[in-house]
């Protein structure tokens, strides 16, 4: 032996995310405005966590030929059954060719990725609040609660009461549910806020979760600082790879005096709630 | 895997594929292990910090996508600290991108990232030059001989300079890279773009203008691959679109000596490893005994004299 080969130390298997085929079981419309995507996944990409997401190379169709990955967060995952399933808008180009998918399609996900939420000990009693699809987002959050024997209050916005979802999951996790709306008026800012006071008042709020309004995200902030109560909020935007190569997808975040980037397909989906410029 | 054994100059690579800079991190190693590759090409950084451009920072196109992120740079020290020592696990030649607004400032840096574990410095000069009216480096002849020259006595690893094809003169320039000491040629860097929401009238993306990139762009690196590797006499690595193994075989045959692969791995992060197996297997099924037995092998027929610029 005349030559010492240089120690080589290669990224060990398993590996944190993987490409995988999966096959639709089922595509429903589930009102005028979201679709529910139930995909076979095999369980090397169903170790997820809630808040985490997945790239699905969607479909093209006649008119659309998506070219980038869509980002899309986790409705439901279920290692036993080895189901993972999305809840959608068809929105753009991306969510048209998902909106195609017939049971038995192949569909091609990455994923699990980013960081999902955190649910310390003294989180005791939660607080979701979300509108339109990141109602979606906090689904898994909410059957963790469970699990974890949280209480949970879960306000859920929407225009109008015939688009808010998830009420019926929530409930089955044990939350109190509460539908706010544009058309009655009680999604206002004012009435939300009023709602919100009134139950920290009586002790009832530990932490908030929040996730799909920029709106909401600044109220809770507000309400967070006057009364000291942490956050984690899972935010969106447009990306290109999802594992943290490409630096598309950053946001601003207020760290001391500083407005620094973040990646949040990879420092994120979620991040503490005090800390970001929404 | 004998047959994909090939060198870029003096640096010897176990195969032909690499990642192309700015589409490649030490995330990747989350999907495969990264040990595989020919060679490590790290994303541009420049002497000074800088955050990048405002979002939306990528859009998707037909056939690729366009990016206008901004070299977002954390600057020297983080390189030398932080970047590189991570890379050192790797038995696999790393090859550090750079770029800075001025001649100057660009040498200086070529110099600071001349250091242990650095196998090659890969200048990106498609960045605007400060000293000419903010046009990059790589658009003309005269300031591709300049940058190159000053890059060539600030180092003495080998030097790969990345071209652009936003020139209307790709022969000159590669030819004065090539005189001005370079040891190899990327070809080739995004190709200027834009794109334009019709709902909104606003730019897709927030810079305005970005660099295509993606399998739209593959017969424009194709061509100036082939330029390049007709017009001078040192390496080129091909770079732009590539997806499948036959793309690969198709720059090799035009002249190139290696390729990077850039926007696949976004699309799909396994494309570089899948590449590698089915490379391998295109060589043996075509009983090729080596990669390098391909490079320049484009057949022109004999009465076509093509003009290369």
């Amino acid at each position: 032996m005349s030559a010492v080969a240089k120690e080589v130390i290669p990224t060990p298997p398993p590996y944190r995310c993987a490409e995988a085929l999966t096959v639709v079981r089922g595509n429903e419309v589930v009102n005028t405005d979201y679709r529910l995507l139930t995909l076979d996944a095999p369980a090397d990409v169903l170790d997820c966590a809630p808040g985490q997401f997945f790239q699905l190379l969607c479909p093209g169709t006649a008119d659309d030929q998506p070219f980038l990955r869509r980002p899309m967060s986790i409705y439901d995952f279920d290692m036993q059954s080895g189901s993972l399933r999305f809840l959608y808008k068809v929105t753009g180009a991306g969510t048209r060719g998902l909106a195609t998918l017939r049971a038995g399609d192949r569909l091609n996900v990455l994923g699990p990725l980013g960081q999902g939420f955190t649910m310390p000990d003294d989180w005791q009693r939660l607080m979701l609040v979300a509108r339109g699809v990141g109602l979606a987002t906090l689904a898994p959050l909410a059957r963790l609660a469970q699990a974890r024997g949280r209480q949970l209050t879960a306000i859920c916005s929407a225009r109008a009461a015939e688009y808010v979802m998830s009420v019926d999951h929530f409930r089955d996790c044990g939350a109190e549910v509460i539908v706010v709306t544009d058309t009655d008026g009680s999604s206002a800012p004012d009435s939300m806020r009023a709602l919100i006071e009134a139950r920290i008042a009586t002790g009832r709020v530990d932490a908030f979760y929040t996730c799909g309004s920029a709106r909401i995200a600044r109220m809770l902030q507000d309400i967070g600082a006057a009364h000291g109560i942490p956050g984690e909020i899972a935010l969106e935007q447009q990306m290109a790879c999802g594992l943290g190569m490409c630096q598309a997808c950053v946001r601003p975040f207020r760290i001391g005096g500083d407005v620094v980037h973040r990646r949040v397909c990879r420092e994120g989906p979620v991040f503490p709630l005090a800390g970001v410029v929404v | 895997m004998n047959r994909l054994k090939t060198a870029v100059g003096q640096l010897q690579l176990a195969n032909p594929i690499m990642p192309a800079s700015g589409t490649f991190t030490e995330d990747l190693a989350d999907v495969f292990d990264l040990g595989i590759l020919g060679a490590h090409v790290l994303k541009t950084f420049t002497p000074e910090i800088r955050s990048g451009n405002p979002t939306p920072r990528v859009c998707d196109l037909t056939g690729g996508m366009m990016n206008a992120i901004g070299i977002p740079s954390k600057g020297l020290d983080y390189f030398l600290h932080h970047t590189l020592p991570f890379w050192a696990r790797y038995d696999v030649p790393l090859v550090v991108s750079i770029s800075a607004h001025s001649y100057d400032a660009f040498a200086r840096l070529a110099a600071a990232v001349s250091v242990p574990g650095v196998a090659a410095i890969e200048a990106n000069i498609s960045c605007p030059n400060i000293e000419a009216d903010g046009r990059a480096f790589a658009v003309r002849a005269d300031t591709t001989g300049q940058v190159v020259t000053q890059l060539r006595a600030a180092t003495d690893l080998p030097l790969w300079v990345k071209l652009s094809p936003n020139t209307g003169e790709p022969v000159e320039v590669a030819q004065a890279a090539e005189a001005a000491g370079a040891d190899a040629l990327v070809v080739a860097n995004t190709l200027l773009g834009m794109a334009i929401d019709i709902n909104t009238r606003q730019p897709r993306l927030g810079n305005v203008m970005g660099g295509i990139s993606g399998p739209a762009i593959k017969p424009v690196a194709l061509r100036m691959t082939y330029q390049a590797a007709t017009a001078t006499r040192i390496p080129v690595i091909g770079c732009g679109g590539i997806v499948t193994v036959a793309d690969v075989v198709e720059f090799l045959i035009a002249g190139a000596t290696a390729v990077q692969v850039g926007t696949a791995t976004f699309q799909s992060p396994g494309t570089m490893q899948r590449l590698l197996a089915g490379l391998d297997d295109w060589l043996d099924a075509h009983g090729v005994s080596s990669v390098n037995d391909l490079r320049g092998t484009v057949m022109i027929p004999d009465a076509t004299v093509p003009v290369l610029t």
